[in-house]
């Protein structure tokens, strides 16, 4: 039973949205659409679990004095500062947690906009000079199959640039054809290929075969 | 040196002072024509709304060939109300206005308005059964039309979306394929499958970081179990785990998804389970981080930095966090094990990573790494799929080179 109840409800999850997608009888929706219900209520447990397991797994770090436990409570420092305020502006103590009517920030705004969002930027932002060294590795000519993609890529950005158009109009022509022929063509190649592919392996989770991401052995 | 000129006499300027009076003269009649033409286009303007309005509108063309009917593969409810709008209506401007009543012969209301050019109204809201009459109304101006009443017309529910008949029948011939070379495998035939580098290198980097005594890092994307990529991912965790397991290394798998986080951590317990070895299990193998994809992304890059683990796996679901982590793993110089279906991020795991499952090669992972005839059969029967697709493409050129619309109308989805 163990084995079997799971599987169970795999195959229903899984069948019950192919059938709504070809039959639109409003129960059939209807069940659908809860089951897509479900799935944002058991993601909110989940969640809960998580914030759970972060807590958990800190205060050990900090208790066992582990390597990088200063980091733990910083972080459990800012989930209770931000997690406070969020709480407290659920119940409209401190103006909620958007910005009061007259303009000014609440606590929970001011943090999110001046702490959360800069550090978030600051990550996206590093993302220019990974690009840069990644592509410096990528277009090195060592071998042909190098070589060929560092022309393309070279034409590619010469063509997206207003000194490329400046210099030939070739240029810009160049790249909507690499961009859109043998580019365009590859990706369709990968997309094709990775759909069957998803669609193989979701057939065989509705059929049961496929069972390992449940960790219970081996498909019969 | 300055040049002296003698002074002139009065008869000597009079052709000039003759040709500034011309000038002058012409001038002031350019502006006093015009001025007058202007008056007389703001008096002509003034006058033409009182025209206008002396005109009585005519009536417009009605609509013809009106018929309503119940809406196609839908859920019920609806009815669709069609016509045939005059030759000229987009030239004179016409407006439609749909009137709807349960009587045939009055009670007609409006329930929506069609501009020129528009040939079909969608009414909504309907009482599935009950009969419904429809009139068409023309407006042009003040000037109205009135079409006849159609037929009564009832709404009903649909056992089947008819324009998704290609997509069924496509699943059905995947479905078919993959089955059958299923039931193949079961008898015991054997079946090829193509060498994937990528995960001919799982066991060595679980290797590599055993022999090393450093850790692995399992990074299983950034979305949710109801993404397929997740689950492949998931699949592979449950393999590398399990050698993992044997082999006694150190595995850590940091989670951006609570769901994932959830599965992920059964799926190791069960993979340490399966290989003998759950007392080598410990609850924070597997940890949650955050749910803010650049706070997670941070999370674990700092890791990699401080722990400088032996191996990296990137596999599952990435978007704009790709590079980041793949960057640092390559920085700190792990061995690096990447796979997605994301073709944006995949250049960015080519670059930075040793392997890359590309695509379907990550969906057949489980498949090639159990080496279970069953699951190989399944991948059989998906490339047999992907013949008959390629076929499809070939023909579909010949034939729209020609023109013949036949495969791009079949293939069309709704």
């Amino acid at each position: 039973m163990k084995r079997q109840l799971p599987l169970l409800l795999t195959f229903l999850a899984g069948t019950i949205p192919i059938v709504a997608f070809f039959v639109p009888e409003r129960h059939v929706g209807l069940v659908s659409t809860t089951l897509d219900s479900w799935l944002i209520i058991v993601a909110g447990f989940a969640l809960l679990l998580g914030v759970v397991n972060v807590i958990q797994m800190n205060a050990n770090k900090i208790h066992r004095r582990s390597s990088g436990w200063p980091y733990a409570i910083v972080l459990l420092l800012s989930l209770a500062i931000m997690g406070f305020f969020g709480f407290a502006g659920a119940f409209d103590m401190f103006g909620g947690i958007a910005t009061r009517p007259d303009g000014s920030s609440t606590p929970f705004d001011w943090l999110y906009k001046f702490a959360f969002l800069p550090l978030q930027g600051t990550m996206f932002a590093l993302l220019a000079f990974f690009m840069a060294s990644a592509s410096y590795r990528a277009f090195r000519a060592r071998n042909v199959e190098a070589t060929i993609l560092l022309i393309a890529a070279l034409l590619v950005m010469f063509g997206r640039i207003p000194f490329g158009e400046m210099v030939s109009k070739w240029f810009p022509l160049a790249t909507e054809w690499i961009m859109g022929k043998p580019n365009m063509a590859a990706q369709r190649g990968i997309m094709i290929g990775a759909a069957l592919g998803a669609a193989s392996m979701a057939l065989r989770i509705i059929l049961g075969i496929e069972r390992s991401y449940l960790g219970i052995g081996k498909g019969e | 040196m300055p040049r002296d000129f003698p002074p002139r006499s009065f008869s000597a300027r009079v052709p000039s002072l003759l040709f500034l009076a011309c000038v002058l003269a012409a001038l002031f009649f350019l502006v006093s024509t015009s001025q007058a033409q202007s008056q007389a286009a703001v008096t002509q303007a003034e006058e033409v709304p009182a025209q206008a309005t002396d005109l009585v509108q005519p009536a417009p063309p009605p609509v013809t060939d009106l018929r309503a009917i119940d809406t196609p593969s839908d859920e019920g409810g609806s009815i669709t109300v069609r016509w045939t709008e005059p030759a000229n209506a987009e030239e004179l401007g016409l407006t439609y206005q749909v009137l709807r009543s349960d009587k045939p012969d009055g009670g007609y209301a409006p329930v929506g308005q069609a501009g020129a050019g528009e040939q079909e109204f969608v009414d909504m809201g309907l009482t599935d059964g009950q009969a419904y009459y429809y009139k068409v109304r023309s407006v042009l101006g003040a000037g109205v039309a009135e079409s006849e009443a159609t037929r009564a017309a009832q709404a009903k529910g649909n056992w089947f979306r008819s324009y998704r008949l290609n997509a069924l029948v496509l699943l059905v011939v995947f479905s078919s394929s993959v089955l059958y070379y299923i039931t193949r495998a079961r008898k015991a035939k054997p079946i090829y499958i193509r060498k994937i580098a990528g995960l001919d290198a799982v066991d060595e980097a679980v290797g590599r970081a055993t022999e090393m005594g450093k850790k692995m890092f399992y990074i299983p994307g950034i979305m949710s179990v109801d993404e397929i990529q997740t689950i492949a991912s998931l699949a592979i965790l449950g393999h590398v785990a399990k050698l993992s397991a044997t082999y006694n290394a150190d595995l850590e798998v940091p989670n951006k998804d609570p769901l994932t986080f959830a599965a992920a951590r059964e799926t190791v317990k069960e993979a340490y389970l399966e290989a003998g070895r759950p007392d080598l299990y410990r609850e924070e193998m597997v940890n949650y981080v955050t749910y803010d994809q650049f706070a997670y992304t941070a999370s674990v890059t700092g890791k990699m930095v401080r722990e400088r683990p032996a191996t990296n796996f990137l596999i599952g679901s990435f978007y704009a966090e790709s590079l980041l982590l793949a960057e640092t793993g390559q920085s700190i110089g792990a061995i690096q094990i990447s796979g997605t279906a994301e073709v944006a991020q995949l250049p960015f795991f080519v670059v930075a990573c040793d392997y890359t499952l590309i695509g379907e090669e990550l969906y057949a992972a489980s498949a090639y790494l159990s080496r279970e005839p069953i699951l190989l059969g399944s991948i059989k029967g998906q490339d047999i799929t992907k013949f008959l697709l390629i076929v499809a493409l070939g023909l579909g050129v010949v034939l729209e080179s020609i023109g013949i619309k036949f495969m791009s109308a079949a293939f069309r989805m709704k």
